[in-house]
C-alpha cells in the first residue's frame, strides 16, 4: 500500500481499524519526503523526531481504546509563516532565518489538541509576497506535476507537499490568492475561509485585514474536516468572529438541485489560457447536469481589485514588517556604526527584492499628502467591491470562476515582470478584499497541467461551497489524479 | 522689548499611565519596576504573529478621564498605528488614536492669583506606552551601547491635549496640578512624575499683545517635575523673547529640557519631523461606545476637586483659599475629612494641615500618604488644645513628636509632663515671683510701656517651661501689675 497517497479520512479509517499505525503512516510520508523532496523542495524544515514522537502518543491512545478525532495521527505540513513553539519559523526570509518562536499559533494549538502530526514547515514566497514561490529567500519550490513549472504561491510549499504526497494535507495562508492559486496549479483542493473564521494569532502578518489561514487537501471531505478543527472564535484575535462552527461534513450531501450559481462575466478575460477556459466551461456544464441553475452575472468593480489590493496590502505590510529591525531577534547586520545604519543594513540585507518593493509601495501610499489619494480611496473602492458581492449574493448561492487565468507557468517566466506576476492573482484578490470564502478545486487539465475551479460564497457560508465542490468532485475523478514524480 | 511686551501662548500635552492591573493589549502586569524584561510576553514584545486584544478597563478609565474633564465621549472610536522607528518600540509602530479619539471638547478650571479661568481640553486618547532605553554610560552620547527594558511597553496611557489657552508658566503649572488632582480623584492614574506615570510636553509661542495670529511654536519635552515645567517654560519664553527682540524668527522645532543645566536644546526641526503615516489598526475592531454604559460610568464618578472645594466652602465654612489648597491633593483632602470625623472644627483642622503638617512634610520631602500622623491623632491633639490641656505652643512640640514617632498625642503629653498649668494659685505664685524679680519692667509698665507685659509673660512661660496657660498668665499678671 502506498500510504502517502491517502486522504486524511482514508488514513483515519485505517488507523481506527488498526490496519496501520500512526508511526507507519508518518514513516511512509517521511520515506516519501526522502524520495522526492530533492526534486520538489517543498520544505524549509522537516520535523522528523517531533512527528514520530507525536505519532507514538496517538498510537498509544488508539491502543488504549480511546476514540480519536479524524485528524489524529495523520501527517500534515504547516506553511512556515505559522509560529511553532521551539521550531524555527522563517517566513522563508533571511531576516527570520534563525527565529524560533516561544509560542504556538492558535491553529497549531488546535491541531495539536486534535492529535495532528506536523512533519514539517513549508516553503513560501518571502512573507507570503508572491505567486510562484520564486520569492522565497531560500530556494524555489517546484510543481510536482512538472518540476520545470512553479507550484504557484505564496503557499507553494504547502500545495506542492500535498500534491507530491509529502503530506496528507497542509495549511497555507491566503492574502490575495495564496492558497487558491497554488491549489489550482498543483491540482489539490484549497480553501480560503471567510475573514475572521480562522484565528490569525501566530500567523506572521503580511496584510492583517486580508490574511486568512486555510487548508490544502486532496479532496473536499478533508477540507471540511480540517475546517472543523481550525475554525472558530479565538479570544486572542480581536478580528476573529464570535460565530458557531457547524460540522462542515454535514454539507457534503451530493445534492445541488436548484442551487443558483452566478458566473461573473468579468472573470472571463481576453488572454486567458484556452485550456483553462475549456475546463471551467466543462465544469459549469457538469454542475448544470447535476441540477444547479447557472446564470451570468456582473461584479462591475472587478477591474479595480488589483490596484486596490496593491495599495491596501503593501500599506499594511509596510507597518507589519517594521518590527524586523535587528534589535530583538532575527538577522542583524553586526558592523553598523549606529542604530540608524544598523536598521538600514539589516533590512537591506535581510529582505528580498519583492518584499522591499511592497514596503516602499505601502510606505508611499500611507505618506502624508498621499494618504487620501491612495490608501483612503482604496478603502472606499474596497467597499464598492464588497457591495458588488453582496448584491450578487442576493440572487446567487455561489459564484463560479476560474481560479487563475492560466495553469502553472515556468520558472523565470514572470519573475522579472511584477505586473505579470500580480495578474496571476487577478481572479482571487476580490475575495480577500470582500472578506468572503473561496475554494479552488481541480476541474481538469490544460497541456497536462491541473486547472482549478474557484467557487466563491457568502461570508460564513463555507458549507454551501463545500456542498457544491463536493457534488462536482463526486461527478468527476480529477481529484484522484496524482502527480507522477 | 522685555518679556512683558509679548503675550505667552502655551498648550500642554500630558501623558498619564492608567492604573489598570494589566497592560493595554495583553495580560502582563503594569507594576512599576521589576527586574528588566520580566513583565513581558510575546504580545507586548511584538513578536512575529502576535495580535493585540484591548483591555476593557483601559476604555473605562479613558471614558472616566474624558467625563471628569467635561468632554464629549465618542460614539464611534478606533485605534490607529503611529509608525516610527525607535528601539524602545518593539513593533516600530505605536498603537494610538488619530482622528477618532475616545473623548473631545472638554475643559477644566484653574485659579491663579484669585482669578478663575477655563482651559479647553482638545482631546483625550488612549495609546500604549513604549519601553525604556538603559544607556551604558551616564548619557546617551557618553554610551558605547544601550540596552532596552520592555517592562513598560504596552502599559496603557491617556494623552490629554489642552487648547492653547494658557498664558503664563503659573497657569501651566496650575493646569497640570488640577489635571493631576482630577486624575487622582477619579483613581485612573497614580500621576507619579518621578516614576514617569505623568509626563508633560509643552507647546509655547509668543505674540504681540492684540495679535490675532499665533506666533511660531516650539515643542518642549522632558520636563519631569512641576518645578521643571515652570522653569523650562520660563526659559523658553525668555529665549523666544530674546530672538524676537533681536529681530529674529522662531524656528518651529522640538526642544528637550536639561534640568541640570537649566537649558533647553534643539532635538529636531520641523523638516526632520516624523511622518507617522497613521492608518487604522487592522488588528483591532472599532469601538462602538454604548451610551447607557457611558451614563453608568458617569454616575459612578467620584466627587471631583471643584465640587469638593465648593462643598468645603459652603458646608464646612472654609475660606476659599483653604478649600482650594486642601482639595488640590486627593490624599490631603482625604486626610482632612478623616480628621473631621473625630473633630468638628474644620478651620482648625485646615490650619494645622496646611500649616504644621505641610511644613513638616515639605521639610522631610514626604507625601501625606507616607506620614506617620494619623487623622485621629491630629484630631485628638486639637481636642487637647481646645480643652486647655495643652497650650498652642506645646501643641507644636507635641505635633512634631507625633510626626516623628506616630505616637498618641495624649501619651506624649502624659509622658513628657506637658499638661498645661491652669491652676490660678500655682500660676499666681510664679507671677508674684517674676514681678518681684523684675522691678525695672514693672516701672516701665507704670510708665506706660505696654511692651513690658510681653516680656513678663515670656518670663512666666519660661519659668513653667511653656506649660502655663497663656490666657491665665496674661490675666493674673495684669491684675498683679494694676494692684501694685
Amino acid at each position: 500500500m502506498t500510504l502517502h497517497k491517502l486522504t486524511a479520512h482514508e488514513a483515519h479509517e485505517l488507523l481506527i481499524k488498526k490496519e496501520v499505525s500512526s508511526v507507519e503512516l508518518i514513516q511512509a510520508v517521511l520515506d516519501r519526503i526522502d524520495a522526492v523532496e530533492g526534486r520538489v523542495k517543498a520544505f524549509v524544515s522537516i520535523t522528523r523526531d517531533e512527528a514520530l514522537a507525536k505519532a507514538k502518543e496517538v498510537d498509544a491512545r488508539i491502543k488504549a481504546g480511546e476514540a480519536i478525532g479524524p485528524l489524529a495521527g495523520v501527517p500534515m505540513v504547516l506553511k512556515d509563516n505559522m509560529c511553532t513553539k521551539g521550531i524555527k519559523t522563517t517566513c522563508s526570509s533571511k531576516i527570520l532565518h534563525n527565529f524560533v518562536p516561544p509560542y504556538n499559533a492558535t491553529v497549531v494549538e488546535k491541531l495539536a489538541a486534535a492529535g495532528a502530526v506536523v512533519v514539517g514547515k513549508a516553503n513560501l514566497d518571502e512573507f507570503a509576497m508572491g505567486s510562484s514561490t520564486e520569492n522565497s529567500g531560500f530556494f524555489a519550490t517546484r510543481n510536482p506535476w512538472n518540476t520545470e513549472a512553479v507550484p504557484g504561491g505564496s503557499s507553494g510549499g504547502s500545495a506542492a507537499s500535498v500534491a507530491a504526497g509529502e503530506a496528507i494535507y497542509s495549511l497555507g495562508s491566503d492574502t490575495g490568492g495564496s492558497i487558491r492559486q497554488p491549489a489550482s496549479f498543483c491540482g489539490v483542493v484549497g480553501l480560503k475561509p471567510t475573514y475572521g473564521y480562522v484565528s490569525r494569532y501566530g500567523l506572521i502578518a503580511f496584510a492583517s485585514s486580508l490574511d486568512q489561514i486555510g487548508p490544502f487537501t486532496k479532496d473536499v471531505r478533508d477540507s471540511a474536516q480540517v475546517m472543523n478543527v481550525i475554525a472558530g472564535h479565538d479570544p486572542k484575535d480581536s478580528t476573529s468572529a464570535p460565530v458557531e462552527v457547524p460540522d462542515f461534513t454535514k454539507f457534503l450531501t451530493g445534492d445541488i438541485k436548484g442551487l443558483k450559481i452566478g458566473i461573473p462575466k468579468e472573470y472571463f478575460v481576453d488572454g486567458m489560457e484556452p485550456g483553462v477556459e475549456a475546463a471551467v466551461k466543462g465544469a459549469i456544464a457538469k454542475l448544470q447536469e447535476l441540477g444547479a441553475v447557472v446564470e451570468e452575472c456582473s461584479l462591475p468593480h472587478t477591474e479595480y481589485a488589483l490596484p486596490v489590493y496593491y495599495l491596501i496590502a503593501p500599506a499594511e505590510a509596510s507597518s507589519n514588517l517594521a518590527r524586523y529591525d535587528g534589535v530583538r531577534y532575527g538577522y542583524r547586520h553586526e558592523e553598523a556604526e549606529d542604530i540608524i545604519s544598523m536598521y538600514k543594513k539589516t533590512r537591506s540585507e535581510g529582505f528580498g527584492a519583492e518584499v522591499k518593493r511592497r514596503i516602499m509601495l505601502g510606505t508611499y501610499a500611507l505618506s502624508s499628502g498621499y494618504y487620501d489619494a491612495y490608501y483612503l480611496k482604496a478603502l472606499k473602492v474596497r467597499t464598492l467591491i464588497k457591495d458588488d458581492f453582496d448584491k450578487a449574493f442576493e440572487k446567487f448561492d455561489v459564484l463560479l470562476s476560474p481560479t487563475a487565468p492560466s495553469t502553472a507557468f515556468r520558472f523565470g517566466e514572470k519573475a522579472d515582470n511584477p505586473i505579470q506576476m500580480y495578474l496571476s492573482d487577478i481572479f482571487t484578490m476580490s475575495v480577500n478584499l470582500a472578506g468572503i470564502p473561496g475554494i479552488s478545486i481541480p476541474c481538469g487539465f490544460s497541456n497536462g497541467m491541473p486547472v482549478g475551479l474557484q467557487l466563491m460564497g457568502k461570508a460564513f457560508d463555507e458549507g454551501t461551497l463545500f456542498r457544491v465542490a463536493h457534488a462536482f468532485e463526486q461527478s468527476s475523478d480529477y481529484h484522484q489524479a496524482r502527480a507522477n514524480l | 522689548m522685555p518679556v512683558q511686551d509679548y503675550e505667552v501662548v502655551i498648550g500642554l500635552e500630558v501623558h498619564a499611565e492608567l492604573k489598570t492591573n494589566s497592560k493595554i493589549f495583553c495580560s502582563c502586569t503594569t507594576e512599576f519596576g521589576g527586574e528588566q524584561n520580566t513583565h513581558v510576553c510575546p504580545v507586548c514584545l511584538g513578536l512575529p504573529g502576535v495580535l493585540p486584544v484591548l483591555n476593557k478597563q483601559v476604555v473605562e478609565f479613558a471614558v472616566m478621564t474624558g467625563l471628569a474633564l467635561n468632554c464629549k465621549i465618542a460614539e464611534f472610536s478606533k485605534f490607529d498605528r503611529k509608525n516610527y522607528y525607535y528601539p524602545d518600540l518593539p513593533k516600530n509602530y505605536q498603537v494610538s488614536q488619530y482622528d477618532l479619539p475616545i473623548a473631545e471638547h472638554g475643559y477644566l478650571e484653574i485659579t491663579v492669583n484669585d482669578e478663575h479661568k477655563r482651559i479647553g481640553i482638545t482631546r483625550v486618547h488612549m495609546e500604549e506606552d513604549a519601553g525604556k532605553l538603559v544607556h551604558a554610560g551616564a548619557t546617551i552620547s557618553q554610551s558605547d551601547y544601550s540596552l532596552v527594558d520592555y517592562n513598560r511597553t504596552g502599559v496603557p496611557l491617556v494623552e490629554i491635549v489642552s487648547e492653547p489657552d494658557l498664558r503664563s508658566p503659573e497657569e501651566a503649572k496650575a493646569y497640570l496640578e488640577k489635571l493631576k488632582a482630577i486624575l487622582q480623584y477619579t483613581e485612573v492614574s497614580d500621576c507619579k512624575m518621578e516614576e514617569g506615570s505623568l509626563r508633560c510636553d509643552a507647546n509655547i509661542s509668543l505674540r504681540h499683545w492684540g495679535a490675532k495670529e499665533f506666533g511660531t511654536k516650539t515643542e518642549l519635552k522632558n520636563m519631569n517635575s512641576f518645578k521643571a515645567l515652570q522653569r523650562a517654560v520660563e526659559y523658553e519664553i525668555e529665549r523666544q523673547a530674546q530672538i524676537l527682540d533681536e529681530g529674529g524668527r522662531i524656528v518651529q522645532e522640538t526642544r528637550t529640557w536639561d534640568d541640570n543645566k537649566g537649558v533647553s536644546l534643539s532635538l529636531r526641526s520641523k523638516e526632520e519631523a516624523h511622518d507617522y503615516r497613521y492608518f487604522p489598526e487592522p488588528d483591532l475592531v472599532p469601538l462602538v461606545i454604548d451610551r447607557e454604559w457611558v451614563d453608568r460610568v458617569k454616575a459612578g464618578l467620584p466627587e471631583l476637586p471643584d465640587a469638593r472645594q465648593k462643598r468645603y466652602v459652603e458646608q464646612l465654612g472654609l475660606p476659599e483659599y483653604d478649600a482650594m489648597v486642601i482639595t488640590g491633593s486627593k490624599a490631603m483632602a482625604e486626610f482632612f475629612e478623616a480628621c473631621l470625623e473625630h473633630y468638628r472644627d474644620a478651620k482648625a483642622i485646615s490650619n494645622w494641615v496646611m500649616g504644621e503638617l505641610s511644613r513638616l512634610l515639605n521639610a522631610h520631602g514626604m507625601e501625606i500618604t507616607e506620614s506617620r500622623v494619623k487623622p485621629r491623632d491630629l484630631a485628638k491633639m486639637l481636642q487637647l488644645l481646645e480643652q486647655g490641656t495643652i497650650s498652642s505652643k506645646i501643641a507644636k512640640t507635641v505635633f512634631e513628636e507625633v510626626f516623628a514617632t506616630g505616637k498618641d498625642p495624649e501619651a506624649i503629653v502624659r509622658e513628657k509632663g506637658l499638661v498645661q498649668i491652669s491652676d490660678e494659685g500655682a500660676i499666681g505664685a510664679i507671677v508674684d515671683k517674676i514681678v518681684e524679680a523684675n522691678p525695672q519692667s514693672v516701672a516701665d509698665f507704670k510708665a506706660g510701656k505696654d511692651r513690658a507685659v510681653g516680656f513678663l509673660v515670656g518670663q512666666v512661660m519660661k519659668e513653667t517651661k511653656g506649660k502655663a496657660n497663656p490666657g491665665l498668665v496674661n490675666k493674673l499678671l495684669l491684675e498683679r501689675l494694676h494692684k501694685n
